[in-house]
């Protein structure tokens, strides 16, 4: 690599400095804008204690529910599971931890906690069992949570075109969680649709700035349709 | 006759207003997309990250790209926008969604609603319900007014845990449209041909009944 070329040829070493017992970011929402062949990857690499934030956990045989498969996840924060069998197996067994967080507020906790922000408060989860442990405070006569950010040893993120520099671009909502999980990578990894040359993207159509980004690989697809569902 | 799923739809379309900018949850509430009343503009936010949602798309125009939140491939109609989950929970959060539908287990006369967690079974998540419920001011709660086993789900106090506190104003049930004032419920409109006393034996939580309660009219 040199300059501010990012560009990695292979998974291997998109992937590479992955340890047991790190936690991993990842962008997509259900199986829409995953970064697939990263996933499969971390399976290949059998890296084991991982804590995972995404808002999904993808399902049985594809997505995040792949690395459920070895018992690579300790650990699961996300806003909604339980799409696939092998999820809920280890849930009940013990074997799976996971930690339900708002949707907004996991967003935000991945915005935040890549703008160095280490705690933001909110409203959402007031009075409900999200609040349990959590520090309050009134504001303007409502109370609003204190909600910590989070940070990844890595983050994995799926784009649609990226330049060599890394400047990405998404494509429709497959955009969701990837540009706040990109920034909030310590090694923030993105798989591209398509690589173009520095110059190709229009500088004020960049959703996530290069300067986010350590790594940028180009990959194939298989973009699995949760629910197909089409007009009668 | 209690009101019909698509009954409940029409009801509660007829609560929205030319230039809403709206958020349907999963089930009754996303039928109300199909009585958006002729010449009436309204946008659609998908918290995924789509404002401006459309119709399913053809097999021709499938895109798995394209999704709401409820996973399913949508498109997108003219002026629709497409952004990130932290702007779209900005959105939110920040009080700019204009209405909000969303169903739920149970709600009290204190505007507490429970919708995500029945302990003692696999929870899956809240998704973005308590974003949705913390961050709106205008929201519509659709549920059935009883349990299949006769139960009401108007309580004084939520039994379940819960997704929000003191949010809810609104409520429509299969018998009757209800509003929450100073800790009761009020009971507005009633479904066609059911009677004062159904609602009244079905509603657990203190029922304010005027006195005169008109049945819903459907065009």
């Amino acid at each position: 690599m040199a300059g501010f070329d990012k560009v990695v040829v292979s998974y291997e070493e998109a992937m590479s400095g992955l340890e047991d017992g790190m936690t991993i970011i990842a962008g997509g929402f259900g199986l829409c804008g995953i970064p697939e062949n990263l996933i499969a990857e971390i399976k290949r690499r059998q890296t084991k204690g991982l804590t995972v934030v995404s808002n999904n956990c993808g399902v049985d045989g594809f997505g995040l529910g792949i690395l459920l498969e070895d018992k690579q996840i300790k650990k699961m924060i996300a806003s909604y599971v339980g799409e696939n069998a092998l999820f809920e197996q280890q849930l009940l067994n013990g074997e799976l931890e996971v930690d339900l967080t708002p949707q907004g507020t996991l967003a935000e906790k991945m915005r935040a906690g890549g703008a160095g922000i280490p705690a933001f408060y909110t409203a959402t989860g007031v009075g409900t069992p999200v609040a349990e442990g959590k520090e309050t405070r009134s504001f303007h006569d409502r109370e609003y949570l204190l909600e910590e950010s989070i940070t990844g040893d890595f983050a994995i993120v799926k784009g649609w075109k990226a330049d060599r520099f890394g400047n990405v671009i998404y494509r429709h909502t497959a955009q969701n969680f990837n540009p706040l999980a990109a920034t909030a990578g310590k090694i923030t990894v993105v798989e591209v649709e398509e690589i173009v040359e520095v110059g190709e993207l229009e500088p004020s159509q960049i959703h996530t700035p290069g300067i986010y980004v350590d790594r940028v690989i180009q990959g194939s697809f298989e973009k699995r349709i949760e629910k197909v569902t089409v007009r009668s | 006759m209690a009101l019909s799923r698509e009954q409940m739809a029409q009801r509660v379309a007829q609560e929205l207003r030319d230039g809403f900018y709206v958020n349907l949850g999963i089930g009754i509430p996303t039928l109300v997309a199909n009585y958006v009343p002729e010449g009436m503009d309204v946008m659609l936010q998908s918290e995924n990250g789509l404002l401006g949602m459309g119709a399913f798309p053809t097999e021709e125009t499938l895109d798995a790209d394209m999704i709401n939140a409820g996973k399913q491939t949508v498109t997108a109609v003219a002026g629709a926008s497409i952004f990130s989950s932290a702007e779209s929970f900005a959105m939110i959060r920040g009080g700019h969604v204009d209405l909000t539908v969303l169903g739920a287990f149970e709600v009290d006369v204190n505007g507490n609603i429970a919708s995500w967690m029945i302990p003692n079974k696999l929870v899956k998540g809240m998704g973005g319900a308590m974003d949705l419920v913390a961050g709106a001011d205008n929201i519509i709660v659709t549920m059935t007014h009883a349990s299949k086993s006769g139960e009401s789900k108007l309580l004084s106090n939520c039994s379940l845990p819960l997704t929000g506190k003191g949010c809810i104003k609104k409520v429509l049930t299969d018998l009757a449209w209800l509003e929450i004032e100073n800790g009761c419920f009020v009971l507005k409109e009633r479904a066609p041909g059911v009677s004062i006393e159904e609602i009244k034996e079905k509603t657990a939580g203190e029922l304010i009944i005027p006195d005169h309660v008109p049945e819903m009219t459907f065009a």
